[in-house]
């Protein structure tokens, strides 16, 4: 069951990946072709860092449900394999200055926005 | 492209992550996270040896969109990092961030060369 709730997850979320790619390359023309990637990789590094620090505070969510979140959607939503291709690419296209700042916004952001989302999920939501 | 199987090789990519995960977790005892690298490592080969290739049209919908997009993973990584940092391990973290980086950029482009 598990796996099932896992996969679901894990197909939604490289739909939506591939979406954003997708656009974002219609949107710049290819000029910097991981952008999409990019975008994703943060988005979601933001995004479990949230879930899961919301998760720690109120375990009300079903085990299945929240590995389908966690593990599938958002871990299928974000890639490594990609942003490592682009970069190795970038590197064979003599392209040093931005496979530099590619490597830069993707390290340094990354944190930034896992370590952001898991501080945002941490603060208490008062309900009157 | 074809969303259905990019949905489909999502699916597997995804569970083949989680599975491996639990394994890596349950036999191997290291500080860093050797799961997540392992299945970032060698995905960034197998990705490689697949753009190198030159696969396109069904099959990279299937297996690089959807499979090995969704088995490789930057969300786990980064959040696997914050945890190492928070709770004092500050030398795995940087182990931990420059093999990842480092592994990922050395085996796609050795993909591309055996391709």
């Amino acid at each position: 069951m598990r796996l099932l709730f896992i996969g679901l997850g894990g197909s939604i979320g490289s739909v939506l990946r591939y979406s954003i790619y997708y656009n974002m390359l219609a949107i710049n023309g290819g000029w910097l072709p991981f952008l999409g990637t990019l975008l994703a990789n943060l988005l979601g590094a933001f995004a479990l860092g949230w879930f899961t620090s919301r998760l720690l505070l109120s375990k009300k969510l079903p085990e299945d449900l929240a590995a389908a979140i966690g593990t599938g959607l958002i871990g299928s939503f974000t890639t490594f394999s990609t942003l490592s291709v682009e970069l190795s690419s970038l590197l064979q296209e003599g392209q040093y200055l931005l496979a530099i700042c590619y490597v830069f916004i993707s390290m340094i952001g990354g944190l930034v926005c896992a370590f952001g989302g898991f501080r945002v999920g941490q603060r208490r939501v008062v309900v009157q | 492209m074809n969303y259905i199987l990019i949905a489909v090789g999502g699916f597997i990519g995804a569970n083949a992550r989680y599975i491996i995960g639990l394994l890596a977790k349950k036999y191997i005892n290291v500080s860093i996270p050797i799961g997540t690298l392992f299945i970032n490592a060698i995905g960034s080969l197998l990705l490689g040896l697949l753009v190198g290739k030159g696969i396109r049209g069904d099959v990279y919908s299937f297996l690089g969109v959807g499979f090995m997009g969704a088995f490789t993973t930057f969300s786990t990584f980064k959040l696997e990092l914050v945890q190492l940092w928070q709770s004092k391990e500050h030398k795995a973290f940087v182990v931990y961030l420059i093999l990842s980086y480092g592994l990922g950029m050395v085996l796609a482009s050795i993909g591309f060369m055996l391709a």
